[in-house]
Formats: structure tokens, C-alpha cells, sequence
């Protein structure tokens, strides 16, 4: 009903396929209730009708699914903060098939079966029973709306700010905060989730502030506070976290509101702002008494119904009943009274009320029914009676209820300060801040416009003052405490009789408040009835933790620009774009894009791996080793460093010689391994693995810095510097000779390295080999790369060089048993598990590692030790090893694949595996598990191929 | 997410940082010299304060420098950060 003249512009909306109009301004809720419309959704479990509860972020029940241009749908909408535009559409949800008509209403008949713990008790067997038959049949019957089907077609923004105040709240309390700290000059923020500011004075038609009307003072202050350079005001923004050191996570709603949004605009954007000083202007909520009915539609908060009224100019009813433990109910009546709604009474049920809104009531004619009480209402699509403790029932269409004002400490609690409860009132206020922060106005218990304004001179208002909580005395417990979750008195009755005592316990078996509004308008009432039902005081019970978000928050805006090609950064090698036009598959190494393999016309994927492997073992392959990490360790201390990071000695390395390094946690466990050439005795170019470059660096850094201060001894990352080129196989050296200048290739011993140039850029050129062939590896600056690459591959065409991938280089490191840091390791593995026990200088005094490997776990002869395996067939890496081929059920593994490929040169499949005890069964038969069952594997020692190590320097 | 003074750079966010675990957890002077408990101790033992905590930190997207930084568990209050190898605070 409307109850007077609703200025604006005419909009047309929709609600479940239904034409509505309302006005700018307008949200759904206040559009809905001026065409008469209270059912707006269904309950989570009981599938009960119900109406709007509220008329701001704290709704419970009013969730609705906003459909947008083009698809776009966003459900779990709470219909008091969408604001309307032209041509919105809203469906109702958990509803099937319409909200009048839903088969889910069964549902309240089964209510005693899906009381309080019903998940934990109803569904406990069968277990497989879960996936198939309990979740899906919960998931239909009991549940809010529909995710997107479709990728999310919006953009969303993040920005960053420092101010010296942030006011979050831009009612009485906070305008006031703002106006004092912007007058210093400061940067002042103030945030308010609403589209227009102004907090409670918005439904403010009683009380003068400064001898004006309440709407001209704050349209005047609010003129004042946009005017100044200083202060930047954000409406519909929600700040939903608060983080450490006054940091606050603030979403702001960019386009939901608009009919045509900008698409150059982003929907929503983020914004991270750290303060110095946090202003918690956030009000106080008000809570729903409970008793039976208490959720028909038509029954909401006193409060909202006078914001309809006085903000919206929406009756929400024709005949309401007021039934209220609290004064500021009676300033809704008389509002409501003074709008041309027959107020038929204001039920109270307090003894002896005594308020100033008690006395404006009664001067106006209204009556109070003192010490009485709603216990139960009739109706079943719309309240339609208020029956009293009086044994008399009341007609109405709408029932206000006043149960008392809960602050909103939630951002102050999620800042850590510590609450404090307020025994007089029963209420929990803020306590000791943690951060340098204070709470003003509802959100600090102060209700009254008087105090929250002084000094300025205020009149007319009827503050808040009383309030009950738990079960309305001579109601059953049928009342709903949880709207949003369905949770009755009962059920909070029922956990206490259970055991519960903790609420912490109560919440999780009940789920009070654990649904999307977490609690914001029934947790107060939750720990009342436990309390009194606990006999203890409300405190004892405890209370739950307030998380961020304050409200929910759209993936969207927390993703910002980090989705599809920003989510991670993309490195590419600068070889890159031959390999792509050679028309290599990629595969994904870290953040590194590397060539898998080079597929030719007419071959798979193993065709052309076999391929590739057998011309290395033949001719030759190039290979884009640019991944591997470098790191240049340059200084007086260089080889004393290494000698303390390595487990290997490099005090004797000579000059232009390198040298297999194994790198070691402190708990002697293998961290990394890579080549190191010495350039001179001064410096060392270390490489890593591809992913470890990093890790390796902060490694050294941190014994650099924190324990071997006493070394002179500099680390920079090269890894981006230098390309590196493998050039693998019997004819590597025929292949390098005329592009090689200032170096005698054929004076070069395996495991040296020499400066000099290559294809008329300056290399490093390093003789070592991963493939087991002979084999350099070519350093180029970056940005040679490409062309050294196209040089050498030119060179190649006379002996049928190939080029090949990472997987080709697996199998051919395989064949020889190199392992693969990460997968040959696994954070648990020695040295001397791997057979590389010849790389543990065990003479030096000391290295990062060494202690550990003396200690008995690490010595232990049953260790998981690296063999290789002749398989029948191909296993899985990372199958299980077991002594039978028909292992029991509980048999313990002896061990597992690590490596498994099909061997071009051995014409058979093969494995690396970590097996206990693995060197003293060599040649005994052991089975590798399958998806259907095992096959038998033969041990044998890790290398396959050139034992003797003959060709690496052929 | 922290705002942490580094004693380099001055204060930054914490994501600009990489924890490194508690501070002042000397490595022994002679580890084959240490006895098989008391390095087990140095490796794995962290005193894990609900309360006041010296921790480890690294300024990777910065200075790349490591420091320590005494900071409230509970609260998340930052009482001071100084260079690795100060007096424990
Ligand atoms: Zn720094």
C-alpha cells in the first residue's frame, strides 16, 4: 500500500515473470511491498512462505536471483539492498515448481525428522549412500539459489588508498566522525553500503536536529562533506573485512544498479584502504522476537516497517499490530499511525512501560497492552491474526516486532578487539581495540540521536531503550530463531538436551547462524535460549567468532584481472617462437611454457618421442634448456660458500672445470641439484633445476645472510640472462666446430666449461650431458637466443639433427638413470637413497645436511632406495610396489614408480622406483600395482643404457 | 594482510614478503660436535607462542633481505622488526 505520494521515475520491473512498476529509488523489497507483495521466498529447509524480514543487509529470508543483459543471472540476492532499475528481473528461489505451488513443502511435514543434527543422525549409513542418494536429494529439497551456469562475462577493478580516517557508516554517528576529522584537514574515507547516505536519518521524520528537520541537516552536512577536497565519499560500498593493521576490504557496487551499465565500467571494484584511524560508525541491527508464527509473511522488524514508510512511502500493511519489548517500536506505530495505517495495538511486553514513545502513543491515541504477548499468529500466505497471552487474537495484515537492538560489532570483532558484555542490557558492545580504531553511535550502544549528536540540539526522538531475548513467555518452541537456516527454539532447546553446552557446538549441530547472513538478526536470541536453557548466564555460553565477509562477496571483485591469461604469469623461453612455428606441443613446467615434443605430419605422440630419442642416441637433438635456473656466486668466499651449500668440495674445482652439485635441506633430505662451472676462482655459475631457481636462491641467501655472515660472497639470478641450448649426441661436436670461435672443442674434456663465442655471440659453453650422449650445452644472452638456435639448427640439417622436447629428454635421462629433482625426490629422500652417496664429500667438516645424515633414520639400511625395473608393461608413475601379486587389503607398499616410460633404445618399457631396501634385491621380482590389479617387474640397477659411461666423451 | 615495517625498506604489505619461520634459532656451531637430541631440537622444535613470537621474514619482492619482526600472534600487533643478527628483543 502506498502511503503517499512516491516521487521519481517510473520503472518496470518483474518478479517471477510478473510485471510490477515501482519508483527510482526504489529497492525490489520496498517495490514489491507498494504492490502489495509480501511472499518473496521460500525457507532454506521447510520450504515455509515467507516475507520480508528487514529492510537492509541483514534480511534472512527475501533471497532472490537478479537476472542481467546477455545471461548474466546473480542469485542469493537479498531483494532490501538490490536496487531497482528499469527492466530488472528477479525470480523467486528454492521453489519448484512456482513460490505458491512447491512440491518442497512436504518438507515442513517431515519437520520432526529435520530438526536440530539431523545430518549427523539421519544420514550416518551406508556411506556410499551419501554420494548417490542423501546429497542429491538434500541438495534439491533444501537450498538457496542457482550458481551461474555461464563464465562470469563481467569486468571487475581493484584499487588501493591510504587515508588518515576511515568512517565506515554514514548515518548520524558517522557523518558526525567525518565532518570532525575532515575539519583537521585530514584524508577522511567514509563508506556506506547503502546507495544514498545517511544511515537511520534517511527514515527519520520525528526528530529535529539543530532545529531543522533530521533530512535537512544531513542534506546540508552531507553538501559540506562533498564539498571538501579532503574527504571522498563512497556509497554502495560494503566494507565486508577488517584486516591487520587497519586495513579494510571495501566492495563497491559499480553497475547493479544501473539498466544500461557503461561496459567500459567495471561491475564492481575492490578497494584495500589502510587508515590510519578507523571510525566504526556501523549501527545497531534490530532483532525478531520469537514465538510461533513468527515468520508468516507480513511479520518483520518494527524498524523496517517504518523505513518503508517514512524512506519509501510503502505501508507494509492496512491493519498492523506492534509487538514490541522495546521503545523504539513505538515511534514505528505512531510513523505508521501518522501514514493513515490502523495501528491496532501495541503489544508490550514489558509490565510497565514507560518511554517517551509510550507517552507520544498514548497521547495519540494508540493502545498499549502492557506486560502482554504475541504467542502465535494465524494466516498462511499473509499473517492474518496475532493471538496474545490474553487468550485474544487480534486481526491484522502486518505485524511489527521490537525485540531490542543488537550492535554491529562484527568488523570490530574481526579487527580482534576483544568484546565486552553489558549485563544491564544484555547486549555486547566493543571492548579493548587491537588496532588503533574506535565505535561511535548504535555500533557502541549509544541509541539515542541526542548523545550521538552532541553538542548540536536534538528533539522528537524516541531512542531505543529495552529489549527481550529468547522465547516469548508462553509461546512453544515452534518460533524461528535462524530464519535464513530454518532453525527453530526447539531445535537450540534440543542440542542443549543433547550435551551441547558450548555455542560454539550449538551453532555447528544446529546451524544457527551459519547461513549466508551469519546470524545478523538471530544470533543474540540463539544464546539466550541456550543460556536459559543451560541455566547459566548469557556470557557462559560463549560466542561465536564475527568472519569476514561482513556480506557476501562476488568471486569477481576478489579475483579482479587475475582470471583466464592474467591468473598466473606466463614465461616463455626466447626459443619460444620457433618451436612454436615448428608446431611443438607445450606443456606446462611452473610458470614456464616448455616444448613437450615436435610432432611431424602422420605421427603421434609416441611416434615422435621415439623418434626424437633415437636421433640423439644416432646423430644429434637441440634442446631449449632455458628454463634451467642460474645463479652466478661471485666473491673472495665463492667456493668456501659452496662448500657449505653443496654437499660436494669445490675448493679443489679447477679453472674451467665443473662439476655435479647436490644441494641438501638441514634435515639432509635433497633439495636441488644442477651443474656448476668455475669461470674463475672467484666465480661460479651454478644452475638449478627449472622449478627450484627460486628456492634455491632464498636458500642461499638465507645462510648467506643469517648463518655464514663471515663470508664475502655476492648471488644474482641470471636464469633470464642466459638461453641455453643442449646439443646432445654423437655428433654434437661436428655439429658446434664451425660456429665455435676462441674455443678447442676438441681439447675440451667432459665436464668443463669455456668462454668464448658461438655464432658470433659470446657463450659460455658448457661439455655436460643429460642424455648420457656426448653433449654441450650452449649459454647465450637471451636475446641471441633465437638466432644461435636458427644457426645450430642450419648447421644440423647435414646430420639429420631433430629437435626435442622435455619428454624425449625424460626417457633418454631415464635410460641412464639421472634422476629428477622432485620427481625421483620427494622431500624424504638422501643421497644415499639415490645412489648418489659419490657426490657426499664426507671429509669436509661441515655442510648444510651433513649432520643430519649421520643421525640413525638417515643411516637405516631399509630406506627406500632408487633401482630401476623392467616391467611388463608401462606402469603408472607413482604406483605402489608390493612383494605378491595378490597383495591383501592393509598390505603395506614397499615402495613406488617414480619414472616410467617407453624405451625407443631399450625397445621395452622401464621404471625408476624408490624401493626398500632396493640395492640388496637386485634381480628378484616384485609387483607394481594397476587399475585392475599388479604386474610382475624385474630390479635391476638404475642405469639401462652405456654403463661404462663410454659415449659421454666419445 | 600484515603491513610490516621492514628495517630496509620501511613498511610494506605483506604480500611484497615470505615468512621464514621463528628467528633466533641458532644453527649449532659444530653439528657433528651436537648431540643426536639437541639437533633434532634445532631442526624441528619451534616454541609456537599464542602470544609475543620473533619470527623470520624476508623481504622477496624488495630488498630480498631477511630480518626479524616481533610480532603478537593473537593480535597480529607488530612490536618491532630489526636486522638478523640484533640481540633478541
Ligand atoms: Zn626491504
Amino acid at each position: 500500500m502506498i502511503v503517499r505520494q512516491r516521487s521519481g521515475t517510473r520503472l518496470r520491473f518483474s518478479f517471477d515473470g510478473k510485471d510490477y512498476t515501482g519508483v527510482a529509488g526504489d529497492t525490489l523489497a520496498s517495490a514489491l511491498l507498494a504492490n502489495g507483495v509480501h511472499l518473496m521466498g521460500r525457507s532454506f529447509k521447510y520450504h515455509r512462505p515467507r516475507g520480508v524480514l528487514g529492510a537492509g543487509a541483514e534480511e534472512p529470508n527475501a533471497l532472490v536471483d537478479v537476472a542481467g543483459p546477455d545471461g548474466r543471472s546473480t542469485p542469493n540476492l537479498r531483494a532490501t539492498t538490490v536496487e531497482l532499475y528499469d527492466g530488472l528481473r528477479a525470480t523467486s528461489q528454492n521453489r519448484y515448481p512456482s513460490l505458491r505451488f512447491d512440491l518442497g513443502a512436504v518438507n515442513g511435514l517431515l519437520s520432526p525428522l529435520l530438526g536440530a543434527g539431523f545430518y549427523y543422525k539421519t544420514f550416518m549409513h551406508p556411506r556410499a549412500a551419501w554420494a548417490t542418494l542423501y546429497e542429491p536429494l538434500i541438495r534439491r529439497a533444501a537450498g538457496l539459489g542457482e550458481a551461474p551456469r555461464r563464465p562470469d562475462p563481467d569486468h571487475y577493478a581493484q584499487r588501493y588508498a591510504h587515508c588518515e580516517t576511515l568512517v565506515v557508516g554514514a548515518g548520524p554517528a558517522g557523518l558526525l566522525a567525518a565532518l570532525t576529522a575532515a575539519q583537521s584537514g585530514e584524508r577522511v574515507m567514509v563508506v556506506d553500503e547503502q546507495a544514498v547516505l545517511g544511515g537511520s536519518l534517511l527514515a527519520e521524520r520525528r526528530a529535529t536536529i539543530a532545529g531543522q528537520p533530521a533530512a535537512d541537516w544531513l542534506a546540508a552536512t552531507l553538501a559540506t562533506l562533498a564539498a571538501m577536497p579532503n574527504v571522498q565519499l563512497l556509497p554502495r560500498t560494503t566494507a565486508f573485512g577488517y584486516y591487520q593493521q587497519n586495513l579494510l576490504g571495501l566492495v563497491e557496487r559499480v553497475t547493479d544498479h544501473l539498466a544500461a551499465p557503461d561496459p567500459a565500467l567495471p561491475r564492481e571494484r575492490l578497494w584495500q584502504v589502510r587508515a590510519r584511524d578507523v571510525v566504526l560508525a556501523t549501527g545497531a541491527i534490530e532483532r525478531p522476537l520469537v514465538f510461533a508464527g513468527n515468520d508468516r509473511p507480513g511479520v518483520m522488524l518494527a524498524s523496517a516497517a517504518r523505513t518503508y514508510c517514512n524512506r519509501y512511502g510503502v505501508a507494509v500493511g492496512r491493519r498492523v499490530v506492534v509487538f514490541t519489548a522495546d521503545d523504539s517500536a513505538y515511534a514505528a506505530a505512531l510513523d505508521l499511525q501518522a501514514a493513515g495505517v490502523a495501528v491496532v495495538a501495541i503489544v508490550d511486553l514489558r509490565p510497565d512501560p514507560s518511554g517517551p514513545g509510550v507517552v507520544a502513543a498514548r497521547a495519540a491515541g494508540l493502545t498499549v497492552m502492557p506486560g502482554t504477548a504475541v504467542i502465535a499468529t494465524t494466516g498462511h500466505w499473509r499473517v492474518t491474526g496475532a493471538r496474545l497471552s490474553s487468550n485474544t487474537t487480534l486481526a491484522c495484515d502486518a505485524l511489527l516486532m521490537g525485540g531490542g537492538w543488537t550492535p554491529s560489532v562484527h568488523l570490530f570483532s574481526q579487527s580482534r578487539g576483544t568484546l565486552r558484555f553489558d549485563a544491564a542490557r544484555q547486549i555486547y558492545l566493543p571492548g579493548t581495540p587491537a588496532q588503533r580504531q574506535s565505535s561511535v553511535g548504535g555500533a557502541n550502544g549509544v541509541f539515542d540521536l541526542a548523545s550521538i549528536l552532541a553538542p548540536l540540539a536534538v528533539a522528537g526522538d524516541i531512542p531505543a531503550q529495552g529489549g527481550f531475548l529468547g522465547l516469548v513467555p508462553g509461546s512453544r518452541a515452534t518460533g524461528f530463531v535462524d530464519y535464513q537456516n530454518d532453525v527453530k527454539a526447539a531445535d537450540i532447546l534440543q542440542a542443549t538436551q543433547e550435551g551441547f553446552r558450548s555455542i560454539e557446538h550449538v551453532k555447528r549441530y544446529t546451524t544457527t547462524g551459519m547461513a549466508t547472513d551469519q546470524g545478523k538478526t538471530s544470533n543474540m536470541n540463539a544464546l539466550a535460549i541456550a543460556a536459559a536453557a543451560l541455566d547459566l548466564p548469557l556470557p557462559e555460553v560463549g560466542l561465536t567468532s564475527f568472519r569476514t565477509p561482513y556480506t557476501p562477496v562476488t568471486f569477481g571483485s576478489i579475483a579482479g584481472a587475475a582470471r583466464g591469461a592474467l591468473f598466473d604469469p606466463v614465461r616463455k623461453t626466447p626459443i619460444h617462437p620457433w618451436a612454436e612455428a615448428q608446431g611443438a606441443a607445450f606443456e606446462d613446467v611452473g610458470q614456464w611454457k616448455r616444448a613437450w615434443y615436435f610432432q611431424h605430419i602422420g605421427e603421434s605422440m609416441h611416434e615422435a618421442v621415439k623418434r626424437e630419442c633415437l636421433t640423439v642416441r644416432r646423430a644429434v637433438g637441440l634442446f631449449d634448456a632455458s628454463t634451467l635456473g642460474k645463479i652466478e656466486v661471485v666473491g673472495p668466499d665463492a667456493a668456501e660458500f659452496l662448500n657449505r651449500l653443496y654437499t660436494n668440495s669445490w675448493s679443489k674445482l679447477a679453472v674451467g672445470r665443473c662439476r655435479y652439485g647436490l644441494m641438501l635441506t638441514e634435515a639432509g633430505f635433497v633439495l636441488d641439484d644442477g651443474v656448476v662451472g668455475r669461470l674463475a676462482a672467484d666465480r661460479f655459475h651454478v644452475t638449478t633445476t627449472s622449478g627450484g631457481a627460486g628456492r634455491v636462491l632464498a636458500h642461499m641467501e638465507d645462510y648467506l645472510q643469517t648463518e655464514f655472515t663471515d663470508l664475502q660472497v655476492w648471488l644474482t639470478s641470471t636464469t633470464e640472462q642466459w638461453a641455453v641450448i643442449a646439443v646432445q649426441g654423437p655428433r654434437a661436436r661436428d655439429l658446434l666446430a664451425p660456429l665455435v670461435e676462441g674455443i678447442d672443442l676438441a681439447a675440451m674434456p667432459h665436464m668443463s666449461v669455456r668462454e668464448g663465442r658461438i655464432a658470433g655471440v659470446p657463450t659460455r659453453l658448457f661439455q655436460v650431458s643429460f642424455t648420457g650422449e656426448l653433449g654441450y650445452e650452449v649459454n647465450v644472452p637471451a636475446g641471441h637466443a633465437l638466432a644461435v638456435w636458427e644457426a645450430l639448427w642450419a648447421a644440423g640439417a647435414p646430420y639429420d639433427a631433430c629437435a626435442y622436447g622435455t619428454e624425449a629428454m625424460h626417457v633418454l635421462r631415464a635410460e641412464k638413470g639421472y634422476i629428477v629433482v622432485g620427481q625421483e625426490t620427494d622431500g624424504t629422500v638422501t643421497p644415499e637413497d639415490l645412489g648418489l652417496g659419490w657426490a657426499v664429500g664426507k671429509a669436509k667438516a661441515d655442510f648444510v645436511g651433513k649432520r643430519s645424515l649421520a643421525m640413525m633414520d638417515l643411516q637405516a639400511t631399509d630406506r627406500p632406495q632408487l633401482v630401476g625395473l623392467l616391467p611388463a608393461h608401462l606402469p603408472q608413475e607413482g604406483a605402489q610396489i608390493v612383494d605378491r601379486a595378490d597383495p591383501p587389503i592393509g598390505s603395506a607398499a614397499l615402495g613406488h614408480v617414480t619414472s616410467a616410460y617407453d624405451s625407443a633404445t631399450l625397445g621395452r618399457p622401464m621404471a625408476l622406483a624408490l624401493l626398500a631396501g632396493g640395492r640388496r634385491r637386485m634381480g628378484q621380482t616384485v609387483h607394481i600395482t594397476t587399475a585392475t590389479g599388479t604386474m610382475p617387474a624385474t630390479i635391476v640397477a638404475p642405469v639401462f643404457y652405456d654403463q661404462e659411461g663410454a659415449r659421454l666423451d666419445a | 594482510m600484515l603491513l610490516i615495517p621492514c628495517p630496509y625498506c620501511g613498511p610494506r604489505p605483506e604480500l611484497e614478503f615470505r615468512h621464514a619461520g621463528e628467528a633466533h634459532i641458532a644453527r649449532p656451531a659444530n653439528p657433528d660436535a651436537t648431540a643426536a637430541g639437541a639437533w633434532s631440537e634445532y631442526l624441528y622444535v619451534r616454541s609456537n607462542p599464542k602470544g609475543r613470537h620473533i619470527e623470520r621474514w624476508r623481504h622477496a619482492s624488495g630488498c630480498n633481505r631477511f630480518f626479524n619482526c616481533v610480532r603478537d600472534t593473537v593480535t597480529d600487533v607488530i612490536e618491532a622488526t630489526y636486522p638478523a643478527g640484533e640481540a633478541r628483543r
